[in-house]
């Protein structure tokens, strides 16, 4: 067991100086010629306007929230299914209502519309959508 | 199993395990490089020339003599790795320059470790680990963590626009890929890659061989969930959102350049071939021959592991040029609403299955 996380230990130890060494020979050899306008961030030729670090669409958060329910759900099922064999009907009775419970939660998400990347209908929506709700059926709501 | 091997083959284990042990690692994980850079090569090389076919073009050709790309354009992945190495390292004045760096030691380090939980062969597996395919899904998303620094500390906007799409996208698709090993692991009771593949030695329905893919329906189904996942989360066409080039420059990469964009490159061709990989060994018998007893012994398992591996890996370049990008939201819902209740009924479904028929 300690053999096989040591391997691993060694592994990442080994990965960084790989990715090292390669840097460390661009570094030497590459030609450096920095200018002002080199160094800008890019954006397609036009001058960069305001920083990137900005308030993010609250979507993404919502994905995240729902991926970490299902993904810590993924990690109670693998225990089970490594001895679902051994302990045959009662086991999988017992999952079968745990997933349920879970299915449940998936249902309740899909009709709150929190899967819909796009979300045309928001129910009580507040503040900044609650106007682009009084607009007719279909139209979208929040930027890309 | 290789490490283990390696330990007692050395004359003075005993006297100094830690120098042997490390030693031992050493001369596993130089191969296991060379092989990744080999393979992203050969991948390179191949996408050129499959693209290039399927639109009816010749691809990369050498002409004459001189500095060109040799026979077939044979050498220009090589030309394009010296042109990274040769490239110019820029950091951006505006970016976060220590989480700039750190990007690229994350991506590749995460898609690097995977590789040494990978079942090569009956022999070389370099840690057989008991719960390796549990150990593959977790550090397989370490790349996630990667992309976001790097998105983030760019500071540029089609670069987090990038980062967000694709970790969005790839921690979703992780979801269905870890319930259809799931259903695996139902059916072998066994998390380590070995045993998953010596449960599928032999021969079932009386012609197939005995592979999970083969094994009921639903594990027939799971197959396509986890592949079709597993192309999600390399960020490849069809669900190359995260850095459509025709929108986003290049995603969560737009501001690296030289050796660093390199590794992100290698890392994503890296992690094709841990999915394909990670399918063959839990869907497609691993090592095992097509036919059980033709070609079946040690030396051949590496040839049958690679070679279903860059199948499937040919797979995901045709389908690059067969279908046409999704849209974001399209493929959030295929995702939530189609794959993962698929996956819980793949799951009841194998259950079920095994308490009546198996």
């Amino acid at each position: 067991m300690y053999r096989d996380f040591g391997t691993i230990f060694l592994f990442i130890l080994i990965g960084i100086v790989l990715v090292y060494v390669p840097l460390l020979i661009q570094r030497l050899i590459a030609p450096k010629k920095n200018t002002p306008d080199k160094l800008s961030t890019y954006e397609c030729g036009e001058e960069s306007e305001g920083s990137a670090w900005v308030q993010f669409n609250i979507r993404f958060y919502v994905i995240a929230l729902i991926f970490l329910i299902f993904d810590v759900e993924v990690v109670f099922l693998f225990p089970w299914a490594v001895v679902f064999q051994e302990l045959g009907l009662l086991a999988f009775v017992e999952m079968a209502i745990f997933l349920l419970i879970l299915i449940v939660g998936l249902a309740y998400v899909w009709k709150k519309g929190d899967l819909d990347w796009v979300k045309y209908n928001v129910k009580y929506a507040r503040g900044r959508y609650s106007k682009a709700i009084t607009e007719k059926e279909g139209t979208a709501v929040g930027n890309s | 199993m290789t490490v283990d091997n390696l330990i007692n083959w050395f004359p003075f284990g005993a006297e100094w395990p830690v120098i042997t042990f490390v030693s031992a690692v050493l001369i596993c994980a130089i191969p296991v490089f060379l092989f990744i850079a080999v393979y992203a090569l050969v991948a390179i090389y191949g996408e050129l020339k499959i693209s290039s076919f399927m639109q009816d073009k010749v691809g990369p050709m050498g002409q004459g003599v001189g500095l060109h790309a040799g026979k077939w354009g044979l050498l220009q992945p090589v030309a394009d790795a010296l042109k990274l190495i040769l490239k110019e390292d820029i950091i951006p004045e505006s970016a976060d320059k220590k989480l700039f760096i750190l990007a690229p030691f994350v991506v590749f380090v995460g898609a690097f470790i995977t590789f040494a939980a990978l079942p090569f062969s009956q022999e070389i597996i370099v840690a057989d680990m008991n719960i390796g395919v549990f150990y593959i899904l977790a550090v397989s998303s370490l790349g996630v963590i990667g992309i976001i620094l790097a998105g983030w500390s760019s500071n540029n906007k089609w670069s987090l626009y990038g980062a967000m799409r694709s970790a969005a996208q790839i921690v979703s698709y992780e979801i269905p890929a870890g319930l259809s090993i799931i259903t695996i692991v139902m059916l072998t009771g066994t998390l380590s890659m070995q045993g998953i593949i010596i449960s599928q030695q032999g021969i079932i329905w009386g012609f197939l061989p005995n592979w999970i893919i083969f094994n009921n329906p639903f594990s027939f189904i799971a197959f396509f969930i986890f592949f079709i996942s597993g192309v999600a989360e390399c960020n490849r066409t069809p669900f190359d959102i995260p850095e459509a080039e025709s929108e986003l420059v290049a995603g969560a990469y737009t501001e690296y350049s030289g050796m660093r964009y390199a590794f992100f490159f290698l890392s994503e061709y890296a992690n094709m071939f841990v999915v394909s990989g990670v399918a063959v060994a839990a869907f497609l018998g691993g090592w095992n021959s097509p036919i059980p007893g033709f070609m079946d012994s040690p030396p051949w398992g590496l040839f049958w592991f690679i070679g279903k591996s860059m199948s499937l890996i040919f797979l995901m370049i045709w389908f690059r040029w067969t279908f046409p990008r999704l849209r974001v939201d399209q493929l959030m819902s295929v995702c939530w609403k189609v794959f993962l209740p698929v996956s819980f009924v793949n799951i009841f479904g194998v259950g079920i299955w095994n308490l009546l028929v198996g």
